[in-house]
């Protein structure tokens, strides 16, 4: 990429921009980012993001593992929030298939996706708060995430990358007593997202850091895309399980959190992390609802193991941590998929960077990467 | 000392008698810098990172010694073995001198620390402006540091060091007057004697204005020894490592021993200016006796402050550059200047000293800590109210 650099004199003194290369190996760029920042003194001119160093062929891979064996690299798709892109693949591959889930089968599905979906929000709000300098909130979020690990380690036997749903269910039912150790956790747990509070997101420093700190409007958020809570944070009140429910979403009685500039304005940095605080609480209203109803019955469907559905093509969104997941799957009748695609919440949030870090100062972006949760996986796949 | 060296080499005059001052004084400043003064580097960085990790309810670390308390020899032999890489395209010279020019400012500030009533390198009667003058000489290392480096971080990480600890000196020095008003005197132990051993006898509690003039210079010290919040030059987040990016071995680990190190030193200012410093009651006759317990309370006062520093990194967030010059120019300089006529004007008005003043502010700063613990009992009890025991294999212990 070339890179223009402007002279400008001032009182005599050229001066000209620095450019500086953020990443791909930076503390604070989630993984492997990279920015190219042309800055004037501590000021920056632009944030120009540049992807593709975590890029696997995820998409490619599907085509020649088939479907059942593509279930475990989804779960490299997002490694954060795994179960929701299992979720996306299982509810691709049954809308092809014509399949019909068992209502416990979906049950468990709702469950591990919103123990997933508060594991990511803990990791996104505890790296936030390392970014803005505070290295406490990260280590006890991470204590409590390391909670859920186990929960869901208990569940299906792997901490990070779950492989837990299969086409047409998931692979393990519930363990015996499972739904207390929950129900505990959860006890444990809200009080916790108000330690927190207490500890980050009021206080003085951090609400200054973040508050009026490039500030999305609705408008600009629709217009590029944004998903999730970054595009809540913006005070659009758009969720997949509230406005278009898949799964049993539509069985359960929750909050849509956006963000109301508090702080500040509509749309800034601050709005945006809060979003993901009370999100967690949403999570786990969720999780006591679903623990309370679930059906008994069988989890997983009949499904062959020679699985080919037929001809045709199926775009499927799942609510994932990072927001709405895209699935567009298309079969040829054969024992492999014809083409994936997969559109991420985190692609998009990458893009308006570049427009919103001008004029911001560098320390803003590390702040701005953080208050958007990129994930460096999800935006190359 | 020199009635020391005197006493050793008897009455030689001359060209010998200064070789043998020379002399003396290395053998006796090496004994100290080596002794004393990098020991308390050492430990304050074990003690950091074993408060930390208490604070972050993590264990921190316990392998070296008991409660791991020799891990920072540890680390130095570790590091003194290692390679020292000079990167090819830096400025070999200056890369090499930085590290040397930040820890000599921090080790000839000791000169002047008074640790008790006879335990004091050289009592300066300029000794406060001594330690001011003396230690900005760790930006002059770090600005060398952050240029010779060759990479753009560590230039941000030095220029941003450079601005802080240069604006960050006008609050402190202005904080400094109302003790030096109090005591007349410049000379650390001057202003210890004028204070007394009972709190409401601290140049800190005198008047509403002193009692703030004591809080700037904690909070500016703080931002001139590159702290949290104020840890800008350094923000790892942000700038990687700042200026330290392309050290590595020995060199690096200078610039943190001179961070731990001025750690303790803002303890020990803070302790000397506001808090009476070796001050303790005449309850022996042993001169020994009395030099062992005014240590140890000047000690214990110092590494009060050492303590809350780690705390509040531990918890706060850090500001940005913008907000910091902001806090410097429009709160803390205000705030300095006030504290300094207010003070003057107190003097003028009681100059005999107003006892009730005195003890109101003991009794406020007495309810505030109160009020302090009271606050953290409610917190500890709400947290309590719910137990969960992990259920897996790696969360417990």
């Amino acid at each position: 990429m070339s890179v223009e650099v402007e002279i400008e004199g001032r009182g005599g003194i050229a001066t000209e921009e620095m450019t500086l290369n953020m990443g791909p190996q930076h503390p604070s760029t989630h993984g492997v980012l990279r920015f190219i920042v042309k800055a004037d003194g501590e000021i920056m001119r632009t944030a120009i993001p540049d992807i593709g160093y975590l890029h696997r062929s995820i998409e490619k891979i599907a085509e020649k593992v088939g479907w059942h064996g593509f279930m475990p690299y989804t779960d490299r798709v997002d490694y954060v929030a795994a179960m929701t892109a299992n979720q996306g693949w299982a509810m691709a591959s049954e809308a092809l298939g014509g399949i019909e889930v068992p209502r416990r089968g979906e049950y468990c599905r709702v469950i591990a996706a919103e123990l997933g979906r508060i594991c990511s929000h803990l990791l996104a709000v505890g790296a936030m708060g390392m970014d803005i300098g505070a290295i406490t909130p990260f280590t006890h979020a991470l204590r409590e995430r390391e909670m859920i690990n186990d929960l869901l380690e208990e569940l299906c036997g792997a901490r990070l990358t779950f492989n837990y749903m299969r086409i047409g269910g998931v692979a393990w039912d519930l363990p015996p007593g499972y739904r207390d150790k929950v129900i505990d956790f959860l006890d444990h747990f809200e009080p916790v997202i108000h330690e927190l509070n207490d500890l980050l997101s009021y206080n003085k420093i951090y609400v200054e850091r973040l508050a009026n700190v490039a500030p999305i409007s609705a408008e600009m958020a629709i217009s590029y895309n944004l998903v999730g809570p970054n595009l809540r944070g913006s005070g659009v009140s758009y969720d997949l399980r509230k406005d278009r429910p898949y799964s049993v979403y539509g069985d359960f009685e929750f909050d849509v959190p956006v963000g109301m500039g508090e702080q500040g304005t509509v749309g800034d940095c601050w709005d945006r992390y809060i979003v993901r605080m009370r999100e967690c609480l949403q999570s786990c209203w969720i999780l006591r609802q679903a623990l309370d109803q679930i059906p008994e019955g069988p989890v997983i469907a009949k499904v062959p193991r020679n699985f080919k559905p037929k001809a045709g093509d199926v775009h499927v969104r799942v609510e994932s941590a990072r927001g709405d997941m895209n699935w567009y799957v298309a079969a040829d009748g054969s024992e492999f998929p014809y083409r994936v695609h997969i559109h991420t919440g985190s692609f998009a949030a990458m893009s308006i960077i570049e427009e919103i870090s001008e004029g911001m100062m560098i320390a803003d972006l590390v702040a701005i990467i953080a208050s958007l949760d990129i994930v460096a996986p999800e935006v190359d796949r | 000392m020199q009635e020391f060296i005197d006493g050793l080499i008897g009455t030689t005059t001359g060209m010998e008698q200064h070789l043998a001052y020379l002399a003396g004084m290395l053998v006796f400043g090496a004994a100290v810098v080596f002794g004393f003064i990098l020991p308390i580097a050492g430990v304050t960085s074990w003690l950091e990172r074993r408060v930390w990790a208490r604070i972050q309810s993590r264990i921190g670390p316990n392998r070296v010694g008991p409660a791991g308390f020799l891990q920072w020899l540890a680390d130095g032999l570790k590091n003194l073995l290692k390679e020292d890489v000079v990167p090819d395209a830096v400025d070999a010279r200056l890369f090499r001198l930085a590290p040397y020019v930040v820890v000599t400012g921090f080790v000839a500030a000791f000169v002047a620390v008074p640790f008790a009533g006879s335990l004091i390198i050289a009592d300066l009667n300029i000794g406060i402006l001594y330690i001011t003058a003396v230690t900005s000489l760790v930006v002059v290392g770090i600005l060398m540091a952050g240029w010779s480096s060759n990479n753009k971080w560590s230039m941000l990480g030095g220029i941003r060091s450079a601005t802080q600890i240069v604006s960050y000196e006008i609050p402190a020095g202005l904080a400094i007057f109302p003790a030096v008003l109090l005591s007349g005197t410049l000379s650390m132990q001057g202003i210890i004697e004028s204070q007394g051993w009972e709190p409401w006898n601290w140049h800190m509690f005198h008047s509403p204005f002193a009692l703030a003039a004591f809080l700037l210079f904690f909070v500016s010290t703080l931002a001139e020894g590159n702290r949290t919040p104020f840890d800008l030059p350094e923000a790892e987040s942000e700038l990687v490592a700042g200026f330290a990016t392309e050290y590595s071995g020995m060199r690096s680990l200078l610039f943190f021993l001179a961070e731990w190190g001025n750690l303790y030193l803002i303890g020990a200012l803070v302790a000397t200016l506001y808090l009476g410093g070796w001050q303790v009651p005449d309850f022996t006759r042993s001169t020994f006796l009395l030099a062992v317990a005014q240590f140890g309370t000047f000690f214990l006062k110092a590494y009060f402050f050492v303590f809350v520093a780690m705390w509040i990194r531990a918890t706060l967030p850090r500001v940005r550059v913008d907000q910091l010059m902001s806090l410097c120019w429009k709160y803390m300089v205000p705030i300095g200047l006030v504290s300094v006529i207010g003070t003057a004007s107190v003097m003028v008005a009681f100059p005999e000293g107003n006892m009730t003043m005195r003890m109101a502010m003991t009794g406020l700063v007495g309810l505030l800590i109160v009020r302090f613990f009271l606050r953290v009992r409610y917190h500890l009890r709400r947290s309590k109210g719910v137990g969960f025991q992990p259920t897996g294999s790696v969360a417990q212990g």
